[in-house]
């Protein structure tokens, strides 16, 4: 029977996960997650499951790396400073091939920041983080209810891919409590890990897991059949959404809090007569290109909006490719532009499409 | 009758052995090289061989097999 | 019909190491073969060999391998062994890994009492990356990196771990070993042993230091070697079984 409650963007995220299978949680506290960590603690070792903190961040993804070894379905949770701390791990896990789940409820930064939302992660988590020729895939959910849905769509894509999956939310979404409906529980793997080191028993062969190609060859190799996991996330696996997108003159591009915004002024605009929507990017790696692409052809100009000084604007401007105009609005530091605000920045392209050609600060044309 | 077997290809003639023999048998063959270009481990005196196998115990590198 | 005494343990393959001539590393290996053996673990074990010289133990041992990230192995371990408390799980670590950019893990693995083996292997040097200063370089030691030898001014003082972790509640069994002579060989083995016996048994964190030549990075024959490591390592890192649980074989 379905289940609907009032919860927390954090503890949906961690209900969700025990729900997805998963049964081993290392971690280690940071603001704004600290929920999700502590909901693990009090409601893991009610499944047989472990939840164990850690002495740090680097022990905790080395952790999950380990229990990951194993095939077991596993997960951390941090933000910002601490997700910094993580990348090594991270690395290694993409480069070994192993399944894992990383949420990063983003903070403000860069240092020690502030435990504000933000969306300034968006580099670190979309272009791979730590060292090497690697990508996560990354999901932002714009709700809790998302937020409890990616949580299965995580864990599947990890054991499909034997990529690490980082789902990427922020203080807003993380804290605020909306109502949800709890996907239903599963049970077990969906994928088989033959590639597990669980002991040779009476296998011929030991396995190993490891990241290390001391030959170039080898190792150019290895590299460009992850560049071919890529491509086939890229085709199979990136995901959108459009709101008003259909007929649209002016198109917002945000994710997850800045998307909820973008939305109400894109109501707003529509109500004035201006045909705005929005694209909203689900997974910033693979990132939708080909829906921003054909809107720029069609001759749509872009309002990209982000809690940050401007990071994900750089892929819309790839996306676009000189095809037509991407503007940028942000707020940083931990201050959420109100929709009012988007709304000025529409009018703005708007009013600027009956004079001179020229692009909205900051454009690409 | 003890005898000490070396893989002699196997030896990178790192001498450890050669403290190890308590009879004194085991010694680096100075006049040739092995496949590797070390002077290989050799056993000189094969009759004095106790198979106590302490050489092989040092050999880190699996040269020594001991049969008694 | 001959009988033979002393041949390749089971578990390890048929395949000649990358060590340099007299490293220690392929006799300590070895007895982790031995040991493995004798217990009839090899089916049941997942090793973590993290950076360093005997990273490539994968190459050597034939059981499952994991290779983690530098001095991270007591946490890798740990998750394997939360994941299958069943199996037999060991860490295999030199001492730029374990006491240097690995300090934390090994020593929360520890006070966690975590059900996992270590074996540290202590040359006073970092070796792949060519004879850097490590924490357990000694004062006067030269390297690479400390050219006129350590001073404790600049560099302060050597890490003796098992004397460090021997604070600590969590471990079941610490001991130190060396393997520069037959007779201490015979040693080591046995506390190797005894330390998967302790995992087994499921008495919790169990560790060997072995201390271990590095001709090359010592700038030594592997004669001499053992020989400086007897008059120089010894007085500083005593052998010692530090804690012993009652009962293990």
């Amino acid at each position: 029977m379905t289940q609907k409650v009032l919860m927390k963007g954090n503890e949906a995220i961690a209900e969700a996960a025990i729900r997805a299978g998963c049964r081993f949680f290392f971690g280690y506290p940071i603001t704004p997650q600290n929920e999700l960590l502590e909901y693990m603690a009090r409601n893991l070792p009610k499944v047989d499951g472990v939840f164990l903190q850690s002495e740090s961040e680097i022990g905790a993804i080395n952790m999950v790396m380990g229990a990951a070894c194993t095939g077991a379905r596993v997960m951390t949770s941090s933000s910002g400073p601490g997700i910094s701390l993580k990348q090594e791990g991270i690395s290694y896990i993409a480069g070994s091939e192993l399944p894992a789940v990383i949420v990063n409820i983003m903070r403000t930064g860069p240092g020690l920041g502030g435990i504000a939302p933000t969306q300034s992660d968006y580099y670190q988590a979309a272009k791979g983080g730590g060292h090497g020729d690697y990508r996560l895939m990354v999901l932002a959910p714009s709700s809790v209810q998302e937020m409890a849905d990616l949580m299965f769509l995580a864990f599947d894509k990890a054991d499909e891919y034997r990529n690490p999956v980082m789902v990427l939310g922020d203080g807003v979404l993380g804290q605020m409590m909306e109502p949800v409906i709890l996907p239903e529980p599963k049970e077990g793997n969906a994928v088989e890990k033959a590639w597990a080191t669980t002991g040779k028993g009476n296998n011929p062969e030991s396995k190993l897991i490891t990241s290390l190609y001391i030959k170039p060859e080898e190792a150019e190799k290895f590299c460009e059949h992850l560049a071919a996991k890529y491509r086939t996330m890229a085709e199979k696996d990136t995901r959108w959404e459009s709101y008003r997108a259909e007929d649209a003159e002016i198109i917002t591009v945000a994710y997850g809090t800045a998307a909820r915004l973008c939305m109400a002024a894109v109501d707003m605009a529509r109500d004035k007569g201006i045909r705005a929507g929005l694209i909203r990017p689900i997974t910033l790696f693979p990132f939708p290109s080909a829906p921003i692409y054909a809107a720029a052809e069609k001759g749509a100009r872009f309002l990209t909006v982000e809690l940050s000084t401007g990071q994900m604007v750089d892929d819309v401007r790839l996306a676009v490719n000189g095809k037509s105009t991407v503007g940028f609005y942000g707020r940083s530091g931990g201050m959420v532009p109100d929709p009012r605000d988007i709304l000025s920045q529409i009018e703005q392209i708007e009013s600027e499409k009956t004079g001179t050609t020229a692009a909205t600060e900051g454009g690409a044309a | 009758m003890a005898r000490a077997i070396f893989q002699e290809d196997r030896c990178k003639g790192c001498g450890l052995c050669t403290a190890a023999c308590p009879t004194g048998i085991v010694v680096l063959d100075a006049s040739r090289l092995n496949s590797k270009g070390f002077q290989p481990a050799i056993v000189t005196d094969k009759e004095k061989c106790n198979g106590c196998a302490l050489c092989a115990r040092m050999c880190p590198d699996l040269v020594i097999q001991v049969e008694r | 019909m001959a009988k033979i005494v002393f041949t390749r343990p089971k578990s390890m393959k048929d395949v000649v190491t990358h060590y340099c001539p007299g490293c220690h590393h392929g006799i300590i290996h070895r007895l982790v073969g031995e040991a493995l053996d004798e217990l009839e673990l090899a089916p049941k074990t997942i090793g973590v060999a993290p950076v360093g010289c005997s990273v490539f133990i994968y190459d050597y041992i034939d059981t499952d391998f994991i290779q983690a990230s530098h001095g991270r192995a007591p946490a890798v371990a740990t998750g394997v062994k939360r994941a299958l408390p069943d199996k037999f799980v060991f860490t295999y670590q030199g001492d730029g890994d374990l006491a240097a950019i690995g300090t934390a893990e090994i020593i929360h693995a520890a006070a966690r009492g975590e059900n996992i083996t270590v074996i540290f292997v202590n040359n006073a040097i970092y070796g792949m990356t060519g004879g850097q200063s490590a924490p357990t370089t000694l004062v006067g030691q030269s390297s690479t990196t400390t050219p006129k030898g350590r001073t404790s001014q600049n560099d302060g003082f050597p890490i003796q771990v098992c004397e460090m972790l021997n604070t600590l509640q969590g471990p079941s069994m610490i001991s130190r070993v060396a393997v520069q002579t037959p007779a201490q060989v015979i040693r080591a083995k046995k506390a190797i042993r005894r330390a998967f016996q302790c995992q087994v048994e499921g008495r919790g964190f169990s560790f060997v230091e072995v201390l271990s030549a590095c001709p090359t990075n010592w700038g030594m024959t592997p004669l001499d070697a053992g020989k400086w490591l007897e008059d120089e390592m010894i007085p500083y890192y005593p052998l010692k079984d530090f804690r012993v649980p009652e009962g293990v074989q």
